[in-house]
């Protein structure tokens, strides 16, 4: 397809022809390089599918079963290629479905376009089979959404939805399309891509003052210490991010969204922050002088209670969304801004420097840690496998190179806390949200955005049972993921506060699970379950070199814990080894 | 501690933008005191005027939150001191009440009240001020059998504001400054919410 230039606004080649409103869905999406769809049909959606019968060879459509494990997908798409995920939904239940994703991928940042099929205009309001009001539903979900009721108003919506999407601080947008608009018929004249729409300021400018003074107050420091999180990937400054900490010989930490930013084994890699972060990270946030938030939003899972966090210390505060600077931790010097630009500029202006003394802290909290923790997790003198020491052998196996998708819970902080990982966009998880049942669909989403690189989906007993049905999509397609389902016969985590904060009262986390092996082969998809050590490497092995997907179920102990941990109400400092 | 204050928000004119910001305040649990949309200086641009009962650091919380919206231009917020504000209030009043009693008569020529409808059965008064006053003339009202009585969402201008136009022309542009070059902690222009 021909692009030409027209001021300063790209748009296809002028067609001019009469087309209906569902093939200028298509057009947009080919227009803006998707070639994935994550999608369901239904009623009020199949006038598009209809269209896309004629489109296939164009764009690639994935049937999933269920439309949450479609918007799932496509998180995990967007999250493994950095492009926008792209999701097809009908009316009614089909819409609300999407709900749960829109507000994973909303409060993950994650860039989606959903298109969601409505009832006929003239039944708006109506209660007309399968009519849900879905923009209203979705508005506190999404970062922006819109309902066509006019084919005419396609083009430039969805030009619009796309530019909404990905720049800025990205999000999910989703546009309602009425049947009739898919239906009617309308004079094309190419489509113009969008970027710019002057109620909307995707970066906010950036004030040299305070890159100044950032680079100041770090060259003034004795004791700086660098948090990131998921803005660093999705402002795709790994490299700049990398510049900035080893000039200025920062030790950093990252929040979950943030892991794989950085590379697990650099020498200023100083581990995980939060709730079930590592020892150093957390008491050394109340130590530090200088605490340099890069691309992240101090959510209360990271900083524990805010009247004891990092008290002592001057904040640096990046980030691209004006509205986060300030909101849980005031900032001294807020430097609003996108951080692709605004590291090097402050990466210019600091010295080169070393801070041995307290780098070596953080290594001495290590050895404490690992004394403490990670030596017993490792290395269990029961006869019951641990979590990590299946993720460490995963780990040799991989050799940090796999993209590891992880459900929510206790395997979740496991695998966060001890997969190691050689290049960016390699962790998909749920962070914010806590959605169980993400793993098995994004994975499956993921494997599609990087379709060369190993993708291990690390899912609880739990969760797996939320989504199973997406082994379907996995059966039809054969989607080559791998599928690691750590069994503990317990939902581990809400046990684990049950036994550390309600004196053991177990209530109603005890879960059953079906065969998983059965379940899969049923699905013929291959699988193994293993529960004792001595299969495990081999076992992770045969799951690896397995040409497509596989099942391994590894059953661990029934009541192990995730340590340390900052029980909720305490402060980071206040962080438990046992 | 907590104060009234007046939020102006410039937006584009869409569908489903009122519930989009109504719901920042609901979230949060926040009552909105009062609310008002209308056209601005500026032609296809809207203006919506809501009034909240919250602390300065809610406030300004809740406006980076407002701002954040795709299809809002700018928001503002500002204490009563640094705005003129109005709000229009309707009283309905039995008629022969005002003709036999004459210190009816004289109360509401006192408040500045003007006869918008005079029938046989009831008057309809309007007066246009801040609360205090509109909520003295209800008070006094009271006694005399009034039937009904309605008032306004607030509307309001920023003392200091000069006016959206060249605002819009800086939106317009596709690009935006690079750089500004002085910080402005006027409330007004509050700088992180400038763009």
């Amino acid at each position: 397809m021909q692009i030409e230039t027209i001021q300063d606004q790209k748009t296809t080649v002028q067609e001019s022809i009469d087309i209906t409103g569902s093939e200028a869905v298509l057009k947009a999406l080919i227009a803006e390089n998707v070639d994935i769809i994550f999608g369901y049909p239904g009623g009020a959606i199949m006038p598009i599918y209809d269209a896309l019968y004629d489109y296939n060879d164009k764009l690639e459509h994935i049937l999933v079963r269920h439309e949450q494990g479609g918007i799932h997908a496509g998180q995990g798409y967007a999250r493994s290629s950095g492009k926008v995920g792209v999701v097809f939904a009908t009316s009614g239940p089909g819409a609300t479905n999407l709900v749960t994703g829109l507000a994973d991928a909303m409060i993950d940042s994650t860039p989606l376009v959903c298109i969601t099929g409505q009832v006929f205009a003239h039944l708006l309001g109506t209660d007309a089979f399968q009519e849900t009001d879905v923009i209203n539903i979705t508005t506190p979900v999404t970062k922006w959404n819109h309902q066509i009721t006019d084919a005419n108003e396609i083009p430039s919506v969805l030009a619009k939805a796309f530019y909404i999407a990905k720049s800025g601080r990205p999000g999910p947008v989703l546009i309602d399309i009425s049947k009739n608009a898919q239906i009617q018929k309308f004079n094309y004249s190419g489509y113009t891509y969008c970027n710019h729409i002057r109620s909307y300021r995707p970066k906010p400018n950036i004030r040299k003052e305070y890159i100044e003074a950032a680079a100041e107050m770090i060259n003034k420091a004795e004791r700086p210490f660098v948090i990131f999180g998921q803005g660093v990937i999705l402002g795709e400054a790994e490299a700049e991010f990398k510049a900035f900490i080893e000039k200025g010989g920062l030790p950093a930490a990252w929040t979950i969204l943030g892991l794989s930013a950085l590379e697990t084994d650099h020498p200023l890699n100083v581990g995980m922050l939060g709730m079930h972060g590592n020892y150093g990270p957390n008491v050394l946030t109340n130590e530090c002088d200088v605490l340099i938030a890069v691309g992240m939003r101090f959510d209360d899972r990271v900083t524990g209670r805010l009247d004891r966090y990092a008290k002592q210390a001057k904040v640096i505060h990046l980030d691209i969304d004006p509205s986060e600077i300030d909101k849980n931790i005031k900032a001294d010097i807020p430097v609003w801004g996108d951080c692709k630009e605004t590291l090097p500029m402050i990466t210019e202006l600091i010295d080169l420097k070393q801070h041995d003394n307290w780098t070596n802290k953080f290594k001495d909290c290590n050895e404490k840690e690992i004394e403490a923790v990670i030596h017993d997790e490792m290395h269990p003198t029961s006869e019951h496998m641990t979590m990590g020491e299946v993720i460490d052998q995963l780990n040799e196996i991989t050799k940090g190179n796999a993209i590891i998708v992880t459900d929510v819970g206790q395997h979740q902080m496991v695998a966060c806390r001890y997969a190691k990982f050689n290049q960016s966009k390699s962790n998909i998880t749920s962070g914010g949200l806590g959605t169980m049942g993400f793993a098995l669909p994004a994975a499956i989403g993921a494997k599609y955005g990087a379709p060369e690189r190993t993708v291990v989906a690390i899912i609880g007993d739990g969760g797996i049972q939320m989504t199973i049905q997406e082994l379907g999509t996995i059966m039809q397609n054969n989607v080559n993921v791998k599928i690691l389902i750590l069994n503990n016969r317990f939902l581990g985590m809400v046990r684990q506060w049950q036994q550390l904060f309600n004196d053991k009262r177990y209530s109603f986390v005890n879960i059953e699970s079906p065969d998983y092996v059965a379940v899969a082969k049923g699905y013929r998809i291959e699988g193994n379950s293993i529960s004792k050590r001595e299969d495990l490497k081999q076992s992770l092995t045969k799951m690896l070199e397995h040409d497509g997907a596989y099942l391994l179920e590894v059953f661990v102990g029934k009541e192990n814990n995730v340590f340390p941990m900052v029980p909720q109400g305490c402060g980071v400092s206040e962080i438990r080894l046992k | 501690m907590k104060q009234e204050f007046t939020i102006t928000i410039y937006t584009e004119n869409q569908v489903g933008l009122l519930n989009r910001i109504a719901i920042i305040f609901s979230r949060r649990k926040i009552n909105i005191e009062s609310l008002n949309t209308s056209p601005s200086e500026v032609e296809g641009i809207h203006r919506f005027t809501i009034v909240i009962d919250e602390t300065e650091e809610v406030v300004r919380k809740v406006v980076r939150q407002i701002e954040k919206q795709v299809d809002v231009l700018k928001a503002y917020f500002n204490t009563n001191d640094e705005i003129i504000w109005q709000e229009l209030a309707l009283y309905k009043v039995p008629t022969d009440t005002i003709a036999e009693k004459a210190k009816v008569e004289r109360l509401l020529r006192a408040y500045g009240a003007r006869a918008v409808v005079i029938r046989k059965d009831y008057t309809i008064f309007e007066t246009t001020g801040q609360r205090e006053e509109t909520d003295t003339l209800l008070n006094v009202l009271g006694p005399f059998g009034l039937i009904e009585f309605v008032r306004s969402a607030r509307v309001a201008i920023i003392k200091d504001s000069k006016g959206f136009y060249e605002k819009l022309k800086e939106f317009e542009q596709s690009k935006p400054a690079t750089r500004i070059d002085s910080i402005n902690r006027s409330r007004i222009e509050e700088e992180t919410i400038d763009l």
